[in-house]
C-alpha cells in the first residue's frame, strides 16, 4: 500500500513540493525535429477547419432541425443522440484546437468557434484557457495541473456519472453561478492573472441568460424541447468526449517531464477522429502543440521511432488502463509504464518522482 | 549606453521565420519578414520564459512553441492570453548583407 497520499489541491502540500523538486515549470523532452520539416508541420490553414466546422455544424442544424420535426415521438430519439454527440463531445475537440489558437490561421475564426465551443461544454472560456496553459506548462505534476481527468485513488463513480456529463456539469454550474456573482475561487485565482479575472465574470454572467432564456422559452411553450436543443445536450451527448479523453492519460505516469510517459497515442476510426479532432495522437500534440490538429498523423510518422508504439484502438487501451485503475485502488503509486522502442532516447528526468510501482 | 551588434548574417534568416541570437548573457530572436524587413525582440517569452526560436511566425505574428501565446514582433505587442507583457524590441539596420541591433 502506499504511504503518502496524493494532493491535488492547487494550494496544497504537492503543489509546493512540485515547486521545490523542479517540476513546476520544468524542462520537457522533445524528440529533435529539424526545424525545415517541423515548419511545415506548424504551417496553419483556414481550409481543414473551415470544411470541418461546417460539417460539425451543419449536422447540428440538421439533426436538430429533424428532432425538433419527429419530438414528442420515439423517432427523435437517434436524432437527439446524434445532435448530443455533436454538442457534448466534438465542442470539446474543439474548445481544445482553438483554445489553443491552432484551428484555423485566421484567429477571429478560432476565437468564434472557441466561443462557442465553450458555451456547449460549459468551460468557461478564460478559465479553461488558463487551466489547459498550466496542464501544457505542468501536464499531469499533482499539485500543478488542475486539469487531471482521473486522481489516485480513481472515483470509479464520478468516471461513471462523467460519461453522461453529471459530474463535469453540475461543477461546471456551479463555477458559473460563481463567476456569475462576481466571485472567482482561491484555486482559480492560482491561475488566471488578475486582469483576466473580469471577462471570466463577464462571460459567466451572459450565459446564465441564456440558460435562463432557455428554460423561460421551455416554461412558455410548455415543452421540453429548448432544453432538450441548449444545456442537457451536455449531458447525455457527453459520453464520446469521455471515452476519449480519459485515454489521453488514464492509469500512466504522474509527476514526471516526459510526455512519453504521462500520455498516450491511440489509434481511432475516422468517425472518432473528427469528433476528436485527432486529439488521440496525444503525445504528439503535448510534445508540439503548435502543430494543428490536420498535421498530427504527418507528425506522427516523423516521430515514431522515438514514442512508445501507439495504442491500437481505443478498446485496447480501455484494456489496459481499466486495470490500472483498479490497481490504483488498492495502491495509488501504481502505474503503467511506457515502452520505448530501441530506435527511441531513454526516459527524460527519470521516475524518481512517481513514487512509484510501474507495470511492464 | 547603446551599441549597435553584430547578430547574424541575411542567408541566416529563412523569410518568414527567425533565429535565436545571444549576446552578454542576454538571448534575442531576430526575424525576417515575409517582406524582407528584419527585426529584433527579446529571445523569450514574456509568459514563461520559453525560447520563442522554436516557435512560428506567421506573417508578423510570433508564436510561442508552448502555449502558443501571439505577439507582432514588429512592436512587441502582446495579442493575447496566454502572454499579457509586451516583448521589448530593438532597432536592427542591415549592412553588406549583415543584420546589427542595437541594445543597451
Amino acid at each position: 500500500m502506499s504511504e503518502k497520499k496524493r494532493d491535488y489541491s492547487l494550494l496544497g502540500e504537492d503543489a509546493r513540493q512540485a515547486v521545490e523538486q523542479g517540476l513546476a515549470n520544468a524542462d520537457w523532452y522533445q524528440t529533435g525535429v529539424p526545424r525545415k520539416e517541423l515548419k511545415a508541420l506548424m504551417k496553419r490553414s483556414d481550409g481543414p477547419a473551415i470544411r470541418d466546422t461546417l460539417v460539425w455544424l451543419g449536422a447540428m442544424v440538421v439533426f436538430s432541425a429533424i428532432a425538433a420535426w419527429l419530438y414528442p415521438s420515439w423517432w427523435s430519439l437517434p436524432f437527439f443522440l446524434a445532435y448530443g454527440v455533436l454538442y457534448g463531445s466534438a465542442s470539446d475537440s474543439r474548445w481544445h484546437e482553438c483554445g489553443h489558437g491552432t484551428a484555423f490561421r485566421t484567429q477571429w475564426m478560432n476565437t468564434a468557434v472557441y466561443q462557442i465551443a465553450c458555451f456547449m461544454m460549459m468551460r468557461n472560456p478564460v478559465t479553461w484557457r488558463w487551466s489547459h496553459t498550466r496542464h501544457h506548462t505542468d501536464t499531469l505534476i499533482v499539485g500543478r495541473d488542475p486539469e487531471i481527468a482521473v486522481m489516485r485513488p480513481p472515483d470509479l463513480l464520478r468516471l461513471v456519472l462523467n460519461f453522461f456529463g453529471l459530474y463535469d456539469a453540475w461543477f461546471a454550474l456551479i463555477d458559473m453561478m460563481r463567476n456569475a456573482s462576481g466571485r472567482l475561487s482561491a484555486a482559480e485565482k492560482t491561475f488566471i492573472p488578475e486582469m483576466e479575472q473580469g471577462k471570466a465574470i463577464a462571460v459567466a454572467r451572459v450565459w446564465v441568460l441564456i440558460y435562463i432564456a432557455t428554460i423561460g422559452l421551455a416554461l412558455v411553450t410548455r415543452s421540453w424541447l429548448p432544453v432538450l436543443l441548449v444545456g442537457t445536450p451536455r449531458l447525455y451527448g457527453a459520453w464520446h468526449h469521455v471515452m476519449t479523453g480519459l485515454l489521453q492519460h488514464g492509469g500512466l505516469a504522474d509527476n514526471v517531464t516526459d510526455h512519453r510517459l504521462n500520455s498516450r497515442t491511440v489509434l481511432m476510426n475516422p468517425v472518432s477522429r473528427f469528433i476528436y479532432w485527432n486529439m488521440n495522437y496525444h503525445v504528439e500534440h503535448h510534445m508540439f502543440p503548435m502543430v494543428p490538429y490536420h498535421a498530427l498523423p504527418a507528425l506522427h510518422e516523423l516521430l515514431k521511432h522515438d514514442l512508445p508504439e501507439p495504442t491500437p484502438s481505443i478498446l485496447a487501451g480501455y484494456r489496459e488502463m481499466v486495470p490500472a485503475f483498479l490497481r490504483q485502488l488498492r495502491n495509488e503509486d501504481y502505474f503503467l509504464i511506457r515502452e520505448l522502442p530501441p530506435t527511441a532516447r531513454p526516459f527524460h528526468g527519470g521516475l524518481s518522482n512517481t513514487g512509484g510501482i510501474a507495470a511492464r | 549606453m547603446s551599441e549597435w551588434i553584430e547578430a547574424c548574417s541575411v542567408g541566416d534568416v529563412d523569410e518568414e521565420d527567425l533565429i535565436r541570437f545571444d549576446h552578454d548573457g542576454k538571448t534575442y530572436a531576430i526575424y525576417r519578414s515575409p517582406d524582407n524587413e528584419f527585426y529584433a525582440t527579446d529571445g523569450l517569452c514574456t509568459h514563461e520564459q520559453v525560447h520563442l526560436s522554436d516557435g512560428l511566425v506567421m506573417d508578423y505574428i510570433i508564436e510561442c512553441p508552448k502555449h502558443n501565446g501571439r505577439f507582432d514582433y514588429r512592436t512587441g505587442e502582446a495579442k493575447g492570453a496566454p502572454v499579457c507583457v509586451n516583448l521589448n524590441t530593438y532597432p536592427t539596420r542591415v549592412e553588406d548583407d549583415t543584420v546589427f541591433i542595437q541594445v543597451k
